[in-house]
């Protein structure tokens, strides 16, 4: 029984929004499956009373002020994209609504 | 064939509504969450971005000072918990108009939560228990092109202004609320119109509906009377403004009493609102596409407010709206019942914007109540949507004052300033509304009506001056009211000898 | 003059001052090196001449007008240098080594760059790597691999083999790189080069273009201990753009690699960080510059660290998880590639078709590794776990920094390997990182100095020193004191020993 099936790797593939071919999932799995055989071994370290670590240093309260700092100018925003239209960037039509 | 939505009345006698509400808040701070870009609205497309809000490769977060202090205001007047240690959150989702792909939030962690608040409907004060209130971002907006007015389907591709990307945002989520069936719909009303006002308070918000600065989302669900199983509910969106949350609650209510009382099924989805309409159209379905991934934003160091801190921005409150309400009620010497017409008139704050430059609490209360209220009711709009605000009636109150208008012209210039014909100055002189003020043309027209009425100038002559009120009326008849009474019978007075 | 591509930073910054040499001439020299040697190495994906001579003129009239004035420049000005393509530079073309970015020119100078052109350092040019930094041997570069110059055939280590591979082959003296798992590190032991890693939050992250945000720190690669300190001093320091950042004084690293004495210093070797999987001819080395620290005057221990072992599947979840989350805005809406945009696809049908096509295998098998790891179901027994064992990592180095000052290891189990080797084996590739990821799980700082070439293949081998966090300048003592101490007995730093490169032109 692999750690994951090659139908879970085509949703895992939906939800992070890329297309993947028949041949490339046929490589992907069970490649995949090995990877997560290896990093499952987290598994095995007894670690319930171990709090979790999601920052290195333990940092808090970094703020700044509220000040206004100066902007891109608009031809700066636009001047990586694909398609730009009446000073907006222009995306092809959206399916789902937010 | 069942039809699609049933009487209120008869769904409310089958099914309780369970109701949640989510409101989102735009902070008015100078910068964004994330960055120093302003957060002006109605700026040119794409003049308020950097790297940060543009989500652009390499780019990093900084939380806004302000925003955090915000966020705790609203919490503790919302007699919220104030986390001592929480951290952002990033939810994972694909939307072009959100530039990083995620919306940097917070989940497990909010800063703050467990909370409660009341709302008065009609005279009844009801308690809702308050989830929590987080802290997040705005998204950027798109313009949708080519299809039927600017609606999403149908459009052959979309425009993206991200200056609204990255304006700190704060969502307020109550726990389920528990009021009589047949006041949900009115309680979910009363309780944004409350919020606004609270944070119209608190000065962190500019609170306008109609900018979407401040969004409400309902989630419904119906369960048959008796049951304790939860139905399924559906998520309401972006219903913006008070009246449309009463009748977005109503409609769901009655939409899905049909659905269920037909054997139906409700399904778990958002839902759009349309005003014009007045019926909730299906959005999406929640599927597992729904899988946000949230994780502690690594980006961003934990918030950890220092007691110190909350309580002294708990010093800095305005007092709670309950309290404050007696105390106007008292200060302005308006019975309960006057008293419950303002607040369910939604015109507690604009009476006392209008008290404040000078307008006595009765004129103040005349006019929201009696002409703008009920304009805004004919017309089906919220009070602050009218275009007309304190400022305005302070100023035609001043003309009163000062016997430029009477009341009943006052009335014609409100006419004149809803249907938008400018300034009361600019409608006095178009419409021809000022009183006569000139004491000969009222002297003329006081001898025409001696003349006309010599039976009523000898009952006053024989010792009866209440009946000169009559000839008073036939004087302001004359001049088409655009005269001031108490004027014409000071001069009515001085003719006759009384 | 000698070949002025020869120099360390700190002799070409000594020509300038004395005014040997100028930093048009020492950034020429450079630039006629790359264009001499680069088609074969590959180091640079995109070389700024006009950019870096124009930087190079202002910095020799600055000094013109300094010499009046009185006015002192930095240390390091006029001195050339290679960017990993990971920072963004204004107007300069950015790809991290991705398709997904080709053409791309931010609107924006990272802080690093912002620094570099402070202290008037020249950028030549943008330098190979893994895409995304996502690899250890630059083979997963969308624009080709870069080649070993002590051994064409080899991969010079990754994700910034081009910058370790640049200062390895004379391109440049200096180099910019970033480590998220051992990415400056594994591959200055593999060029036989010098890569610090410094303290996490040391260094800005502003305009780092992000794999692992809680991972990733930037930090100077370089041919000596003391011009990767004078670059990191240059680099490094508080940065109110970066949350992450410490607001703290930068440790005296000069200072330290200057004074390369270890007499006294505590060092402990760490037991787990040895034996099976260890290339004979990289633990010799790496036991000889021990011994070699023992007469030198440091006590020297044997320490365990019990959860280092897990470090690497650790390491294996949260980077993937992050990366997943940082790589999302890559959706073909605003910058970069686009693909499928035919009017009649929709929005999510060419994001999905852009990142098919602009990603390569590596990255997508990351983005999916990390997309499960934080899905609903998954979370706990993977992301989770892995930060509950990230405490234990940090335990761990806690705990034998009680006993020792540093501790110290082989910088990678081998010696680099050759192309093509490990391409399709993703597992022995990650096997790299075994030495260099408990570093950056715990933030703390750690480096790779030259010790040596392994017997079995004449190929350079790298001492990884780790040491506390904000304690960079302890890297640097014991780096200048063994890169001394080596150097008496091979009469000049490693390099001198590398192979001379054919020159094409």
């Amino acid at each position: 029984m692999p750690s994951i099936t090659r139908e879970e790797v085509a949703h895992l593939a939906r939800l992070a929004r890329i297309e993947l071919s028949d041949d490339e999932l046929d490589h992907l799995a069970p490649q995949l499956d090995q990877i997560i055989t290896l990093v499952g071994q987290v598994s095995q370290v007894a670690a319930d009373d171990i709090p979790p670590t999601s920052h290195a240093l333990p940092l808090t309260n970094v703020m700044r002020p509220d000040e206004n700092v100066p902007c891109l100018t608009p031809e700066q925003a636009l001047s990586g994209a694909p398609a730009a239209e009446e000073q907006r960037f222009r995306v092809p039509r959206i399916l789902e609504e937010d | 064939m069942t039809a699609d939505v049933l009487e209120i009345n008869d769904a409310l006698t089958q099914y309780d509504p369970v109701l949640g509400l989510e409101v989102h808040v735009e902070l008015n701070t100078k910068s964004k969450m994330f960055c120093g870009c302003p957060t002006e609205f109605g700026a040119p497309p794409n003049t308020q971005t950097c790297p940060v809000c543009l989500g652009l490769p390499g780019a990093l977060p900084v939380v806004n000072a302000k925003a955090v202090e915000s966020a705790i205001k609203i919490g503790l007047a919302l007699n919220c918990e104030i986390a001592e240690w929480c951290r952002f959150a990033r939810k994972n989702y694909f939307y072009p108009d959100m530039p990083k792909n995620f919306q940097t939030s917070q989940y497990d962690e909010p800063i703050a939560f467990n909370g409660w608040t009341e709302v008065v409907v009609d005279g009844e004060t009801y308690r809702i228990e308050i989830e929590r209130a987080h802290m997040e971002e705005d998204t950027g907006k798109s313009t949708h092109v080519g299809g039927a007015t600017g609606r999403i389907h149908g459009a052959s591709h979309s425009l993206v202004d991200y200056n609204r990307a990255g304006i700190p945002l704060i969502e307020i989520v109550t726990k389920t609320i528990e009021v009589p069936p047949a006041k949900a719909a009115a309680v979910a009303r009363a309780y944004v119109s409350m919020l606004r006002d609270l944070l119209f308070a608190l000065g962190v918000s500019d609170v306008r509906m109609d900018q979407g600065s401040l969004r409400c989302d309902a989630n419904v669900s119906l369960k048959p009377h008796g049951s304790t199983v939860l139905g399924t509910r559906t998520e309401t969106k972006n219903v913006n403004s008070f009246r449309s949350v009463e009748r977005a609650v109503t409609y769901e209510i009655t939409r899905q009493a049909a659905v269920l009382s037909s054997g139906g099924k409700v399904l778990q989805e958002t839902r759009h609102w349309h005003e014009d309409t007045g019926i909730t159209t299906s959005g999406r379905e929640k599927s597992d596409a729904d899988d946000y991934r949230y994780f502690p934003e690594p980006d961003l160091v934990p918030v950890a407010p220092s007691r110190e801190w909350v309580e002294e921005l708990r010093a800095t409150l305005p007092e709670a709206p309950s309290l404050r309400r007696v105390r106007l009620q008292e200060d302005w010497g308006f019975t309960d019942l006057e008293m419950r017409d303002v607040i369910n008139g939604n015109a507690l704050e604009p009476i006392v914007a209008t008290i404040e430059l000078g307008v006595t609490p009765a004129a103040a209360k005349k006019w929201w109540l009696g002409e703008l209220a009920r304009s805004a009711n004919e017309s089906g709009q919220d009070l602050d949507a009218l275009g007309v605000g304190p400022a305005e009636v302070a100023e035609v109150q001043k003309l009163v004052d000062d016997g430029t208008l009477n009341d009943k012209l006052a009335r014609q210039v409100f006419e004149g300033l809803l249907a938008g014909e400018g300034t009361p100055a600019e409608i006095i002189e178009k419409r021809g509304l000022a009183l006569v003020s000139d004491d000969s043309a009222l002297l003329e027209a006081i001898d025409r009506a001696i003349a006309a009425n010599p039976d009523v100038v000898e009952k006053v002559n024989s010792g009866k001056p209440a009946a000169a009120g009559a000839l008073i009326g036939a004087v302001m008849k004359d001049m088409r009211g655009q005269a001031d009474a108490a004027k014409v019978r000071q001069l009515l007075n001085e003719k006759l000898g009384i | 003059m000698s070949d002025l591509t020869r120099k360390t930073a700190a002799e070409l910054a000594e020509l300038m001052t004395s005014g040997q040499a100028s930093s048009v001439e020492i950034t020429q020299a450079h630039l006629d090196r790359i264009a001499a040697v680069d088609g074969a190495v590959h180091a640079f994906l995109h070389v700024d001449t006009e950019g870096a001579l124009a930087q190079a003129k202002a910095v020799d009239d600055k000094r013109t007008a300094a010499k009046k004035s009185g006015e002192q420049l930095s240390p390091l000005a006029g001195v050339p240098l290679a960017l990993k393509d990971v920072l963004t530079q204004e107007g300069v073309p950015t790809t991290a080594g991705s398709k997904i970015l080709e053409g791309w020119k931010p609107p924006y100078d990272s802080t690093v760059v912002k620094r570099l052109k402070a202290a008037g350092i020249v950028i030549l040019g943008k330098t190979n790597m893994d895409e995304f930094a996502m690899g250890s041997s630059t083979e997963n570069s969308a624009y080709g691999t870069t080649h070993n110059p002590w051994d064409l055939a080899r991969i010079p280590g990754g994700s910034g083999g081009g910058s370790s591979a640049a200062i390895s082959a004379y391109e440049a003296p200096l180099a910019i790189g970033t480590d998220t798992g051992g990415s400056i590190r594994q591959p200055g032991a593999f060029t036989g080069t010098v890569g610090v890693k410094p303290t996490y939050g040391g260094t800005s992250r502003y305009g780092l273009i992000a794999l692992a945000s809680s991972l990733d720190t930037p930090g100077p690669c370089a041919r000596t201990t003391l011009d990767a300190a004078l670059l990191h001093e240059a680099i490094a320091g508080y940065d109110p753009m970066d949350s992450t950042s410490i607001n703290q004084p930068v440790p005296a690293v000069v200072e330290a690699a200057r004074n390369g004495d270890v007499a006294g210093l505590r060092i402990g070797v760490v037991k787990e960080l040895g034996g099976e999987g260890y290339q004979s001819g990289v633990e010799a080395r790496f036991h000889e510059a021990v011994e070699l620290l023992t007469k030198l005057g440091a006590e020297v221990v044997e320490v365990s660290c019990p959860h280092f072992e897990y470090a690497l599947p650790a390491y294996y979840l949260i980077l993937p998880s992050e990366a997943s989350s940082n790589l999302a805005k890559f959706d073909a809406m605003r910058y970069g590639l686009r693909v499928g945009d035919d009017g009649t696809n929709s929005a999510e049908t060419v994001t999905s078709l852009t990142r098919e096509a602009g990603f390569g295998a590596e990255v997508k098998r990351r983005i999916i590794l990390g997309t499960h790891a934080l899905s609903s179901g998954y979370y706990d027994a993977y992301y989770g776990q892995a930060q509950k064992v990230r405490t234990l990592i940090a335990r761990d180095f806690a705990k034998a920094y009680e006993q020792v000052d540093v501790l110290v290891s082989p910088a990678t189990p081998t010696t680099a390997f050759a192309i093509g080797d490990r391409i399709d084996d993703p597992i022995a590739m990650y096997k790299n990182d075994l030495c260099t990821i408990p570093s950056n799980l715990a933030g703390n700082a750690a480096a790779s100095f030259p010790c040596g070439l392994a017997d079995e293949d004449g190929l350079p081998v790298g001492f990884h020193v780790m040491a506390p966090v904000m304690r960079d300048d302890l890297l640097y003592k014991v780096g200048a004191a063994l890169e001394s101490a080596l150097a008496e007995q091979w009469g000049g730093v490693l390099m001198t020993k590398a192979p001379e490169l054919e020159v094409t032109r």
